[in-house]
């Protein structure tokens, strides 16, 4: 990156000693409010109970002077530096050798997906990561129609994840049902409760929006608490039958898998059948979404986001567009939520609280709203990210947090913020993040 | 105005609280011709526009639309219906295109009802049945014609929101004849042209009324171009008509020249005269 010469900054726009001294003090000052309390005075319950506390001056000190001659430092690399844009940080020859690699990276990872349980399959760890991961890579994607697609924030998507795990735990375990009968089935119920929310929502834009399907999460979530009859409410509900190869168990018993196809039955045979069960669900989740774009309905998603006015103008109708928007992504949050549920087995409102929501939502945006290879990039940092912190403990979040505000100042349209044509006359150029639209909600 | 008429307005009165934005306005606008809505600013011309378009309910009056067989209420009509049913497109005084669309994605969106029952409410689509396909086919071929219209077949993959502004004047009035209407109506197409490209409109426009069919109704502010390529002109001032004629009564009418610049006639005559 140093490799470009820096360009000559007009000496008139430097700041002076002055200044950079005056910025200094300013984060000193704020420094030193901050971590008066938090580093100056220290506070403990004393052997009685009563509160003891001392006072860490010396250590204050330190930070403050740190937090100074640290402005001074950053203030003056950033006169060295000049402005910093996409072309300085990234020079072109790295972004072109990155557009080739993009194209292969893809394909590289489906395949390495596809080989995951034949290369780890005594690994019990990597195989239940790697299904968490596919659910959330599924959850995104799912979620990627109603916020990448048609622009419409959502922050309840939770409780479409909860209809579909509690319709297929509720119908198998009192119908007896078999998961291949209740999978489809939990996908209409909660395309049809995205309709139900999509209805009060249909004029709300932006934080309003957003403020309304958070609240529609949680509704969802104390029904689900307080309906003990149905659900069980916090004890949630157990005992979810595990899913069959099509009417074939994955037992030990005589019946099982193992048994009929001659092998030793090993538990790994049904987190393999559960891994490419999601795999499966997923892949279908990106071809229907990749199929969608390219239909009129999925052109209106993207229209709508980029100008509702103008869409109504051209006869479209915004409201069957919202709700059909609302109802597809609700449906794959229900068949992603009836996986959960027979994954594993028991189920209890626990699981979907709003911090759900707000991961997903997270991998959506930071994987760049309506990449699909974005979102899959981002559910693999971010579930497998925080896996791999997992040894720092407290500052797991910490370190998180950091990595994703830097991700945000990089790219802050998400890894893959540009948009690719559904349709083309001679090429297809990917079109620059700047042009396309987040949408009003 | 007397004989074939595509669209007739009557008794149009809009209110917002209390401003009078259009008050009483009777006119109406001949099939297969150049009607032209002009005005000084705050006239209400693009409120008229709103309200025959859908965007506004008017308080009071009636708006008719008169296809070969039926004549069509406007102002029962749902927005996005007016479209759909009444065929009448319209493009925005500040360009509305779908920025991070390309140009020709933009045409595509333009042929959503068509394409929608091409693709059996997207399930034949999705299994890719042939008809859907050849629909689709279609659809490119349409906006790929309109594209080469405008000019615009070059940069058909390109952005919208990229393209330089006259391209984007033209590109949203291609897309609205992508939704082959009966009636076309364009809020200052002409606003930030150059002289060139106020020419190709005026082309453009008379090889759309030539070879469509399609009638036209126009605000706009460029006498050169209203005075070339209207048939009829229709003039308001504070919501009221003021005026309406050829463009040859227009240009002589003493009211006209004393709303559009005030009460300084001779200054007025200038202008007018030198716009012919």
């Amino acid at each position: 990156m140093t490799a470009l010469a820096p360009e000559p900054t007009p000496a008139s726009r430097l700041p002076g000693a002055a200044f950079i001294f005056k910025k200094a003090l300013i984060s000193a000052l704020v420094a030193l409010v901050l971590f008066s309390l938090m580093i100056g005075i220290r506070t403990e319950a004393g052997p009685t109970g009563q509160l003891i506390y001392w006072t860490r001056f010396g250590d204050l000190a330190a930070m403050v002077a740190i937090v100074f001659g640290g402005s001074i430092v950053v203030e003056l690399l950033r006169q060295w530096w000049g402005p910093v844009g996409t072309t300085r940080l990234i020079p072109p020859s790295v972004k072109s050798t990155l557009a080739v690699s993009r194209r292969g990276v893809a394909p590289v990872l489906l395949v390495f997906t596809f080989l995951v349980p034949v290369i780890f399959y005594d690994q019990r760890y990597i195989l239940d990561l790697g299904i968490l991961v596919l659910t959330y890579v599924m959850l995104g994607w799912g979620l990627n129609v109603v916020v990448g697609l048609a622009g419409l924030l959502d922050l309840g998507y939770v409780a479409f994840y909860a209809v579909g795990a509690y319709s297929y735990a509720l119908l198998a375990t009192n119908f007896g049902w078999s998961f291949w009968v209740c999978l489809p089935l939990a996908g209409i119920l909660a395309a049809f409760w995205g309709v139900l929310l999509g209805f009060p929502v249909l004029r709300l834009r932006g934080d309003y929006l957003a403020i309304v399907t958070l609240a529609f999460g949680e509704i969802i979530r104390l029904v689900i608490i307080n309906w003990q009859s149905l659900t069980g409410g916090p004890n949630g509900v157990s005992g979810i039958p595990r899913p069959t190869l099509f009417g074939i168990p994955l037992t030990a018993g005589e019946n099982g898998l193992a048994a009929r196809l001659g092998i030793e039955f090993s538990p790994t045979q049904r987190i393999v059948f559960l891994f490419y069960l999601i795999l499966a669900l997923a892949l279908l989740t990106n071809w229907v979404t990749i199929r969608l774009r390219r239909l009129p309905i999925g052109r209106a998603w993207e229209a709508l986001r980029e100008d509702e006015v103008a869409c109504r103008a051209l006869g479209i109708n915004t409201t069957t567009t919202k709700l059909t928007a609302f109802a597809t992504g609700a449906m794959f949050g229900g068949l992603a939520g009836a996986f959960f549920a027979t994954r594993q087995g028991f189920i209890s409102p626990e699981s979907f609280t709003f911090q759900e929501s707000a991961l997903v939502l997270a991998i959506v945006v930071l994987g760049g709203m309506g990449s699909q290879l974005g979102v899959a990039l981002a559910a693999l940092t971010m579930i497998g990210g925080f896996e791999l912190f997992r040894g720092l403990d407290q500052y797991r979040m910490l370190v998180f947090g950091v990595a994703m505000v830097l991700l945000m100042i990089w790219r802050p349209r998400g890894l893959i913020g540009h948009r690719a044509p559904t349709v083309f006359l001679r090429h297809s150029h990917a079109i620059s993040s700047d042009l396309v639209k987040e949408g009003h909600g | 105005m007397s004989g074939d008429s595509i669209l007739a307005v009557d008794h149009l009165s809009m209110r917002f609280g209390g401003i009078v934005a259009v008050n009483d306005l009777s006119f109406g606008a001949g099939r297969r011709k150049i009607t032209a809505l002009i005005g000084p600013n705050g006239a209400g011309k693009t409120t008229v526009f709103n309200c025959v378009t859908g965007f506004y309910k008017p308080t009071a009056g009636t708006m008719r639309l008169v296809h070969d067989d039926a004549a069509i209420r406007l102002e029962r009509l749902k927005d996005f219906r007016i479209s759909k049913q009444a065929r009448i497109a319209r493009t925005f005084q500040n360009i509305r295109l779908f920025p991070g669309m390309t140009a020709l994605e933009n045409l595509m969106v333009a042929q959503h009802n068509v394409l929608m029952r091409a693709s059996g409410l997207t399930f034949l689509g999705l299994i890719g049945a042939p008809s859907w396909r050849a629909a689709e086919k279609r659809a490119i071929d349409l906006a790929r014609r309109w594209l080469d219209r405008v000019g615009l077949l070059e940069r058909a993959d390109d952005a919208a929101g990229n393209l330089p502004y006259g391209d984007q004047r033209r590109l949203e009035i291609a897309r609205a004849m992508c939704t082959e209407p009966a009636l076309l109506c364009l809020d200052e197409p002409a606003a930030g042209l150059n002289a060139r490209e106020s020419a190709a409109l005026s082309e453009l426009l008379f090889s759309i009324r030539a070879d469509h069919g399609t009638s036209i109704l126009l605000i706009e502010h460029d006498m050169s171009v209203v005075m070339e390529v209207s048939d009829h002109i229709v003039v308001m001032d504070y919501g009221v008509k003021i005026a309406e004629g050829s463009p040859r009564d227009i240009r002589d009418d003493p009211k006209v020249i004393a709303a559009y610049l005030g009460a300084d006639e001779e200054e007025a005559i200038a202008v007018m005269g030198s716009a012919t």
